[in-house]
């Protein structure tokens, strides 16, 4: 076994300090260290996007990110995203039955999140699916989830949402 | 009876919360102290005589605790109990690349994959036949160890009627052959088992399954473990569509290891190895003709069909059946033959996925008919209304019809589609086409024989006010759960968020057969409503003799005991539910089904593919295709399924949009192939390689419900998990056909093929054998 790192980041708005093998990915690090499962693990390659985690504010896969590429970076997993009210992504997802098995959802919030946040504004079905080309799911042919982020975002940043 | 205010209205599914926000444990989330991290040794051999097997370098690495072979684990096993014919490890041969050889436990998976590289395998390497044909005629290979007849895995050949008469007497006769392509399940989520033994001897197996009770079964059959001392969990699952619904080596070597080393054991598939264990879509070769009168009326059809099953038989034999008995529906088939013979080939197994066995056989009978109705001058949506088999019939091959409403679903997508108005006005390269289908909902006969019910639910109130519903139901994302809590919350007046679902656990559930074959909204919603019936009936006659009323006059509704004849009297139900327990005790009911074993012909093999009842689908798809480049794009797809009664509308539509897009996928993009050109290894063994749809390849797709309610259902409810896959294909074929005038008979439909065809009609075209296809250009609508 090689000798570990100590990686430090920020992970979900608090600072960690975990020691890992160096060759460990990210995706390894939330996982088997961090013990954060809502991070999944698709295919290891970066093909299926259920790891998609946020670094320094952009979706990323966390299987293609070295453990020590993170050090020093700001890291959101979909456990960020929780609190005392339902976030208004999950929200739009159940409302839809956006999640059918609901393994590619995390990765897909995450995206989703990274991508609302920046154009900040109310956007197409067309656009969406751009934006989430990198994120596959088996389930639901996609319809649901797109009409999910659709409203989503005109409720975080439609005329009437807030 | 319930009062209709939960079934048939949008619902939150009970658990898409905890699986969205990365709460809920699938398999690879569950971790538990002193885990080790197993791993398996697979064959770079197609075919190989296994000489020896040196585990003694693995076993000396630190951090090593067990390996294990064949040898080990020497009882064969299959899903289908009349073909046991493989092994959790090979014992004497491999027969695939990919194929299990030796399996360890070690500390971290790091050391795993070491322990793995350091066992050494001598093979005798032996000749690989990849093509079911040649495989067949082979005299010298027999592929499956256990194999009784050569290469042949399966065959049934089963006539009904006079079909050579028939065909001779028709003025129209389609003859054509097709090929359908392999494909597999892909779910999102790699194969997973975990298994521990606890102090008292019990061995627990969580794994990510859509079959529990089988995999309780072969457990106990393998390792020679009694069935009462194996507690099977199915965690949340991470898509399944087939692909999990038989037992994988990981299962069996995880049990056996954590039993060795007396520790918890946890196996992973990488991609890689789920495209090697597979199970997937059989490759099809057909030849099909379909005879038919002037009028369009179909008079015979006969149907050959060869079957590549890959190594292993898995559900194979029910493959081969179903590659035709499932055809007898929704058209009238004065005279029908089918002849299929499945053979071993030296590639991963096939198997059942979505749409199981009948997606390619409706594939070349949907070509034939869009063929015919272009002969005939005919509509193709007007010649299947003329073929209508109709509702409440038997098929050819005597299987009971009970609801269709097939006629329906074609004016639905008719309408939608502007069929009528846009088809007849689309340009060169624009095209609309039309198919259909059908499809079971479970299987009348179980997959071993036995007098016990298919599904069981047991319910139990507390006096908090909510029902704990218990059922061996596995739910993998299809909504199973909800699907129990939507019966068991709408027969007791209570919401969903009352309702609790405990569910695929063999400690805590009633048996349930497992999510295959579209059985669990029929069968387990079934039980879960007579369950549920029982209940309320005990609280329904506690509160009327209260009030002094009839047990009729008394409703549950909205989490209240209402009196009908006095509705100002009311009682919160929880209150309601002490006054019964007060009577009767802790208030639990058991619910069970069983299905109707009168629904087919009394032929061998007549209960293969009987059904209690049929969901019916038409698809209308609009392609354009792009001549220059050969790519076909699907614009638009629109597809109306009866599905009996939608118990929940938006996780119908969620399955009728998922069935689009996988089939789509088939149609387009999928391949599942083995390279025998370079020694037979899987040719796209990951999620790049193997294309999938993405969100920016699936066109807009509309789901139409169609709801005529079937005697045999739960409030009328069909399936609609499977049957709605199975048009896209030929629809697809069809609407490319509708644009630019040629018939595509392989899947999938990629730029060769399609620039061949084109090439060849161009010069049919100049030679004047062929008058041009559409002469309106693409550019006038652009």
């Amino acid at each position: 076994m090689a000798d570990e790192l100590t990686l430090r980041f920020r992970l979900n708005g608090e600072p960690v300090a975990v020691a890992a093998p160096p060759h460990w990915t990210l995706l390894e690090v939330l996982r088997y260290r961090l013990d954060l499962i809502g991070t999944k693990q698709g295919c290891d390659k970066g093909d299926c996007g259920a790891c998609t985690v946020q670094l320094d504010g952009r979706a990323v896969p966390a299987c293609l990110v070295l453990g020590s590429a993170a050090d020093g970076c700001a890291i959101v997993t979909v456990e960020g995203l929780r609190g005392p009210a339902l976030h208004p992504l999950f929200d739009a997802f159940d409302h839809a039955v956006a999640a059918q098995c609901g393994f590619c959802t995390p990765g897909i919030v995450m995206a989703t999140e990274a991508y609302l946040r920046r154009v900040a504004r109310v956007v197409t079905r067309d656009e969406a699916a751009a934006a989430l080309a990198g994120n596959l799911c088996r389930c639901t042919g996609y319809t649901k989830i797109l009409d999910a982020v659709v409203a989503a975002s005109e409720r975080m940043y439609g005329a009437t949402g807030g | 009876m319930g009062d209709g205010k939960v079934v048939g209205r949008a619902h939150r599914k009970v658990d898409a919360v905890d699986r969205m926000r990365g709460v809920a444990r699938y398999a690879d989330d569950l971790k538990l102290p002193g885990m080790l991290h197993g791993r398996i040794k697979r064959s770079p051999h197609a075919h190989a005589r296994i000489a020896a097997i040196d585990l003694a370098p693995a076993l000396a690495l630190p951090g090593v605790h067990a390996a294990i072979t064949g040898a080990d684990l020497p009882t064969p096993y299959g899903v289908i109990p009349w073909t046991p014919d493989e092994n959790a490890l090979a014992v004497t041969k491999v027969c695939h690349v990919g194929d299990a050889v030796a399996a360890v436990a070690a500390i971290d998976e790091d050391t795993a994959i070491a322990a793995c590289d350091a066992i050494r395998v001598d093979y005798e390497v032996l000749r690989a036949i990849y093509d079911p044909v040649e495989a067949l005629a082979a005299t010298d290979v027999t592929i499956n160890p256990y194999a009784k007849a050569g290469n042949l895995s399966k065959h049934v050949d089963l006539a009904f009627g006079d079909v050579d008469a028939a065909l001779a007497a028709s003025p129209l006769v389609v003859a054509e052959d097709y090929f359908f392509e392999g494909s597999t399940h892909a779910a999102i989520e790699p194969h997973c088992a975990l298994a521990t033994v606890d102090g008292g001897g019990v061995l627990t197996v969580w794994s990510a399954t859509q079959v529990s009770h089988y995999l309780h079964r072969e457990l106990a059959k393998v390792l020679g473990w009694p069935a009462h001392r194996i507690r099977v969990i199915q965690p949340p699952l991470g898509g399944a569509f087939g692909g999990k619904s038989e037992p994988f080596d990981l299962e069996f070597c995880a049990a056996l290891l954590a039993i060795r080393t007396g520790r918890p054991v946890k196996f992973l598939y990488t991609r890689e190895e789920v495209f090697l264990a597979h199970r997937g879509r059989h490759p099809m070769a057909m030849r099909y003709a379909t005879g038919f009168d002037r009028d369009g009326h179909i008079t015979a059809v006969d149907a050959r069909t060869v079957i590549d099953g890959g190594a292993y038989s898995s559900f194979g034999l029910v493959t081969t059946y179903y590659s035709g008995q499932l055809l007898g529906a929704p058209y009238r088939l004065p005279a029908f033959r089918f002849d299929s013979t499945r053979a071993y080939t030296n590639k991963p197994a096939c198997g059942p996925k979505r749409g199981h066995g009948s997606v390619q056989p409706r594939f070349a009978l949907e070509s034939q008919l869009d063929q015919a109705a272009v002969e005939l001058g005919l509509d193709p949506i007007e010649l299947r209304r003329r073929n209508f088999l109709g509702a409440d019939t038997r098929t050819v091959n005597e299987f009971a019809i009970g609801s269709c409403g097939f006629l329906e679903c074609l004016d639905r997508v008719e309408a939608a589609s502007g069929w009528k108005a846009r088809r007849a006005a689309l340009p060169h390269g624009r095209g609309l086409g039309v198919a259909g289908s059908t499809y079971i909902s479970g299987t009348n006969y179980c997959i071993y024989p036995t007098e016990l019910p298919q599904a069981a639910v047991q319910i139990t109130l507390d006096r908090s006010g909510r029902a704990r519903v218990f059922t061996g139901a596995n739910d993998i994302g299809q909504g199973s759960s909800t699907m129990v809590a939507v019966i068991a919350a709408e027969e007791l007046g209570l919401e969903l968020a009352d309702i609790r679902v405990l569910a695929a656990d063999s400690d805590l559930c009633p048996v349930d057969l497992g999510a295959y074959s579209s059985r669990v909204t029929l069968m387990v919603g079934n039980a879960c409503l007579a369950a549920a019936r029982a209940l309320r009936a005990k609280i329904v006659e506690v509160v009327a003799a209260r009030w002094g009323i009839a047990p009729g006059q008394v409703s549950l509704i909205e989490r209240q005991a209402i009196d009908q004849t006095d509705p100002a009297r009311r009682v919160p139900l929880t209150e309601a539910f002490h006054w019964a327990e007060a009577k009767h005790g802790l208030l639990t009911a058991a619910g069970s089904y069983d299905t109707p074993r009168d629904r087919h012909g009394a032929y061998r093999g007549g209960t293969i593919g009987a059904s209690p009842a049929y969901s019916f689908t038409a698809h209308v798809a609009e392609v354009e295709v792009d001549a220059a480049t050969g790519e076909v794009q699907v614009i638009a797809v629109w597809a109306a399924h009866d599905c009996g009664k939608a118990l929940s509308p938006r996780i119908v539509e969620g399955q009728i949009e998922g069935s689009v897009y996988m089939g789509l996928a088939e149609a387009l993009m999928e391949a599942h192939t083995v390279d025998g050109a370079h020694g037979g290894v899987v040719a796209a063994p990951s999620l790049l390689d193997y294309r999938m749809p993405t969100a920016l390849d699936t066109p807009a797709i509309h789901a139409l419900i169609v709801e005529h309610a079937d005697a045999q259902g739960p409030y009328g409810a069909k399936e609609a998990g499977e049957g709605p896959l199975h048009p896209i294909i030929p629809a697809i074929a069809a609407a490319i056909y509708d644009a630019v005038g040629v018939r595509l008979r392989r899947t999938p439909f990629g730029p060769p093929q399609l620039l061949a065809a084109l090439a060849d009609r161009a010069v049919r075209e100049a030679s004047g054998a062929l008058a041009p296809h559409k002469q309106r250009p693409l550019a006038e609508v652009r």
